[in-house]
Formats: structure tokens, sequence, C-alpha cells
């Protein structure tokens, strides 16, 4: 079988990051990256899968800077077999539907069985790549998935959804599909030394907009939404702070505990 | 075209919250993007359900008969595209919720809508606007829509106070002619989660823990710390992820939703799935290292500090 894993690399402010100079979004030298958390767990779920077929190959793919290639070095040492890179430098502000619809042009390539995505990414949350990715290919599709017993023969995936209030729902799908993975669906693996030393003979390959045959009026085509400007969020009716060291504030959390619940 | 379609949210039976929060939200939107406020209703028994919408504000009801019991995603999808097609609104509004969120992205993409997800409103400003959080809401985005005459937001919940009122809506149920190959999935069955000995959503006094707490190790020091202070252990998703604790202690949009007379939680960011659980607790204190952690947005009591150091100090001062 044949997965294709959409991995993003996600941002982590620094204490004191800045905004860029145009306003629109945070200043990329005041970031970390990393693998988003839901990732992890799509890749291992694909992973696993992989594992308990007679054959199978596990393809992790991003749009991203060539900072991910990093992230996609990790994928590969946790048990990817091949990788994609999709990036120009158009693509810094690309939003949600540009980065589905290329994603979409790799998985049309890949023909693969299913194709893993996290339900969310830990910047974006958009919770939407997913899902518009299916869309844009007309795949069948499951959002939210904590569960996935893959029936190769019947081609169809016996699957879990969990709602809201941790009630879940089961359901089978038709594949070729498209599932979102929630957290704690597994629990994701370490590489190890030797795995992470193969890795870097894996291959990764670099690819364009143009290379998916998304010329750059195509792709300013399918922007669905522009950020015009960021800003800190209104603090609202803040939390009073309870200053001092530690014990001065465990007496104070003391002092509430026996006014409101003593 | 014109005017905002609401697309109303019913599970087993009932509708769902959301639906009447996305009523205000619109409510708001007409006055400047021009009527009407349809809301819509998909669902095997949306002909049944449709009187529950009919609040002050809304224009028209329309309903779709599912051929599904259930939910299922891709009968959502031909409805909704139907629905647009027959309404022709300027804005459509869904709830940012799991359900919507398996169909609406696949309807925007493939209609070419502009769109944004987990917004916190929508406004008109000669075009609509839409404010969403940013990194874990850390910071606030402005997101426009250029090029689009048509665009499909997902808001996200207890952004706005519902809507209320006795309405007079009209209501008309709309005939989709469903594509059943494109059905791909079938229901097998729902299962609750499993109640266990303790219950978090009755306790007066709740002691929260997330993944700040760094390992596993470091949890029976906080179920001590409950236990000294009367306080019953609660934890953030990533608890239940790791193992460490059942779901039945997990508070959240995904786990249960509580309201304790005091919440104290320690090493939690205050994630918008999180506070979906606790943001109604009369009392909340948080205890982060990180200044600038959302929870302390909701918090009322707040300590920029190390978790373990306070912890130290509870124990020893209980002792
Ligand atoms: C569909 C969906 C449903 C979800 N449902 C839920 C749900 O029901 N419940 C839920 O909780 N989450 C839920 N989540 C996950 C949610 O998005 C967050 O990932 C999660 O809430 C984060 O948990 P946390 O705050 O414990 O961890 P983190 O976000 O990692 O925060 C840890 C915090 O600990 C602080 N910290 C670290 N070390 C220390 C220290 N030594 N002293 C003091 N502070 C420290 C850090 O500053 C940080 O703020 C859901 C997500 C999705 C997509
Ligand atoms: N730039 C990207 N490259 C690869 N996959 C992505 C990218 N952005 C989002 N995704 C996928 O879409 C999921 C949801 O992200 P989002 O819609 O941003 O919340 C992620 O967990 C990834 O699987």
């Amino acid at each position: 079988m044949k997965v294709v894993v959409c991995v993003k690399q996600v941002a982590q402010l620094d204490e004191d990051f800045e905004l860029r100079d145009d306003g629109r979004d945070v200043d990329p030298d005041c970031v970390e990256w990393d693998l988003n958390e839901w990732d992890a767990f799509a890749l291992e779920a694909a992973v696993r899968l992989g594992e308990s077929a007679a054959e199978a190959e596990i393809v992790v793919v991003t749009v991203g800077d060539d900072e991910a290639e990093e992230r996609l070095r990790a994928c590969l040492a946790k048990g990817a077999d091949r990788a994609v890179r999709v990036w120009d430098g158009g693509l810094v502000d690309a939003d949600v539907m540009l980065v589905a619809r290329l994603l979409a042009a790799v998985v049309e390539r890949e023909a693969p069985d299913l194709v893993l995505c996290g339900v969310q990414s830990s910047d974006g949350v958009s919770g939407a790549t997913g899902v518009a990715m299916a869309g844009f290919l007309g795949l069948p599709r499951v959002a939210v998935v904590t569960g996935i017993d893959y029936d190769a023969s019947a081609r169809t995936a016996t699957v879990e959804r969990e709602l809201e209030g941790g009630l879940v729902e089961r359901l089978r799908v038709r594949t070729p599909a498209l599932l979102t993975v929630q957290t704690g669906i597994n629990e994701p693996r370490y590489a190890s030394r030797r795995a992470i030393k193969q890795a870097r003979e894996k291959p990764l390959e670099e690819l364009t907009p143009a290379d998916l045959g998304l010329d750059a009026e195509a792709v300013a085509r399918t922007v669905a939404s522009r950020v015009t400007a960021m800003d800190h969020p209104p603090k609202g009716d803040a939390a009073e702070l309870i200053e001092g060291g530690p014990d001065e504030v465990a007496a104070r959390i003391l002092a509430i505990v026996e006014e409101r619940v003593g | 075209m014109s005017g905002v379609l609401v697309v109303a949210e019913a599970r087993r039976g009932a509708v769902r919250d959301i639906s009447l929060e996305l009523v205000a939200a619109a409510g708001s939107l007409v006055r400047g993007a021009g009527g009407p406020l349809v809301v819509g209703l998909v669902g095997a028994d949306a002909e049944e359900l449709a009187p529950r919408l009919d609040v002050a504000g809304v224009d028209e009801i329309v309903t779709v008969r599912s051929p599904r019991e259930h939910f299922e995603a891709h009968v959502a999808e031909q409805a909704l595209e139907a629905l647009v097609a027959d309404v022709e609104p300027a804005v459509v509004l869904l709830g940012h919720t799991i359900d919507a969120l398996g169909y609406a992205p696949a309807l925007a993409a493939r209609a070419g809508l502009g769109f944004a997800s987990d917004a916190w409103s929508v406004q008109w400003d000669g075009m609509p606007v839409v404010r969403r959080g940013a990194y874990g809401d850390r910071l606030v985005a402005r997101v426009e829509f250029p090029g689009r005459d048509r665009v499909l937001v997902l808001m996200r919940s207890g952004a706005v106070e519902p809507a209320a009122g006795a309405g007079s809506a009209r209501v008309r149920a709309l005939d989709v002619a469903f594509d059943e190959a494109a059905i791909a999935t079938e229901h097998l069955g729902y299962r609750e989660v499993e109640r266990g000995d303790v219950d978090i959503t009755q306790a007066e006094f709740l002691l929260s823990v997330g993944r700040g707490i760094g390992d596993k190790s470091n949890l029976s020091q906080f179920e001590e710390l409950a236990e000294a202070l009367g306080a019953t252990l609660a934890v953030s998703r990533p608890i239940v992820d790791a193992g460490w604790m059942p779901s039945t202690r997990q508070v959240g949009q995904s786990g249960l939703t509580v309201k304790p007379k005091l919440y104290l939680a320690f090493g939690i960011s205050g994630a918008v799935q999180h506070l979906a659980g606790m943001r109604k607790a009369e009392t909340i204190i948080a205890v982060n290292s990180d200044p600038e952690a959302p929870i302390f947005n909701v918090a009322h009591y707040g300590a920029v500090a190390d978790l373990f150091d306070v912890a130290e100090a509870l124990s020893a001062r209980e002792a």
C-alpha cells in the first residue's frame, strides 16, 4: 500500500517575538521550528499501516522553505521512505487553500491508497487543510480520526471519528480516502541513531509550484484569504497577577481556596 | 448575491448551541451586508427541528432532508452546495465544529469561496472582514478576501451570545438530488466515553494539570497535592493522550465540561479546546511560567511562576 502523509513545520514564537515590517506576520527570525504535533501522530499511524502491509511506501510531503528539510529528515528517520518538499519564494504568505491545492497536486501524482493529515497545525490552527485538499481531489474524507483499521482487499477503512464531549462515531469509508488524524491515536516513536543516519540517504525531492503545473497565475487564483494585519489580542479582563515568590503565591492561592471552597 | 446563510447543526435529535450563536453573528453582519438572513438545516429530521431555529432576526429557514439518519460529511457537502446555489448569500457561516470541519473546507475549495476558519468575529466593512487567532491565540489576525465575492467562515463556539427571542421566519424545504455514489461513508455506531469512578463535572474544586508537569513521574505529586487541598484532579488532553490519566479526567471540547467553584490550573497553556470545557468556572487561578499564555486571558488570578515551586510551597503549607 501507499500512504502520503502531509507534514508541516510549525512556528513556536520566542518570548520576545516581533512582527514583520509590514505588520502582517511575525518576523521569521523570532521563531523556532518544530514538526506539528498532530503530524507526528499521522506519520506514526502511516508507518504502522505500512508495517502491517505486505508491501508499503510512505511518502511525506510538505509545503515549506528550506528549514522544513530538517523536519522531513526527522520523518524519514521515523520510518517514511521518501520525502517531497514544495516551495518557492512566492509561497511565503500562502493560505490554507493554496497549500491544500499544492498538496493535492502532489497527491494526484503519487496516487496513494490513503492520505493522512493532522487535524490542525499548532501555529495556523485552521483545521482545514486536509479536508480542503480532499475537496480539490474529490476524495472521500473523514476528519478528526482516532482509530484506523485498513482493509486492503475490500478497499475500505473502518475508522473512529472523535466528536465533542468524548462521543466517538465508528464508520466505514471507501478508499482511496483522506483522513485527518487526532492526537492520542498512537504513541509516536523516537528515531534510533542508526535510523537518523540512514535517513540522510533517503530520497528528498524538491519541487516548485510550476513543476506541479501551477503557474503564477494559477497560484494567485487559488489564494482565498489574506492576512492584512496582526496584532496583540485585546487583554480584556485579564487576570489579577499574584506577585511574589513561590511561598507568597502559595499563601495567596490558599487564601482564595479558603474563601471560595473553604 | 447578498445576505447571510447560516448553516445550523443538529446531532442526535437536538439542535446544537452553536447554531443560535451563528444567527447572532449573522444578525450584526446583515446590518452591513444587507439581508436576508437565511438559516439552513440538513438532516433526516431537519423539518421537525426547524422551529427550534425560529428566533428573532431570521428571515427564512430552509431544510434539506438527508438520505442518511446520521451526519454524513459527503451528504452535508452536497447539501451545502445546493443551499448556497439556492440562497446565493454573500457570506456563509458555519460553526468551527467537528462536523463542519469534515466538509465545509472541501466545498470552499471546490467552489472557490473565500475561506477562514476558527473566526472570533466576522464584520462587514464594505466587505467581510474576519478576526481570528494566530499562533495559538497569542496574536490576532485581520483577514480579508480580495477577489472573492462569496466567503465561507467557520466561527469559533462561544464567541458571541446566542440569539434569542421569538421569530417569524418562513420555513421551506429544499429538494436536493443527492449523488449516492459520492456518499463515501457508512455509519456503524456511536460509542460514549466511559464514566469512571470520579466525576469531575460534579466537583466543586478542581486541581487541573497540563503538559507543563513534564513527566509522568511528576503526576503523583499532584495527586497528593489535590488530596491535601481537598480538590479533585483533572487534566488537559496531552496527559490523556500520553496514557497517564484516563479520559474521564479530561477537561475540554473533546473531554468534559466542568463548572466548579474553583479551577486551579498548573502548566496549561489555555488552548481554545481546553477553555471550552472550563471557562465557566466561577473562579480560575492559573500558574504558568509563560506570561503570554492565553490561559491568563480567562483566569481571574494568575501567577507567572514555575509550577513545581508553587506546588512545593503549597504542599509545605498544607503539611
Ligand atoms: C478537535 C480537538 C479537540 C481537542 N480537545 C481538547 C480537550 O478536550 N482538552 C484539552 O485540554 N485539549 C484539547 N485539545 C488540544 C488543545 O488544542 C491543546 O493542544 C491542549 O489543550 C494543550 O494542553 P496543555 O495546555 O496541557 O499543553 P501546552 O499547550 O503544551 O501547554 C503547556 C503549558 O505549560 C507551561 N509550562 C511548562 N513548564 C512549566 C513550568 N515548569 N511551570 C509553569 N508552567 C510551565 C507552558 O508555558 C505552557 O503554557 C483538542 C484539540 C483539537 C484539535
Ligand atoms: N504547509 C504544509 N505542508 C504540509 N502539510 C500541511 C501544511 N499546512 C497544513 N498541512 C496539513 O494540514 C493539517 C492541518 O493544518 P491546518 O489546516 O493549518 O490546521 C496539518 O496537520 C498538516 O497535515
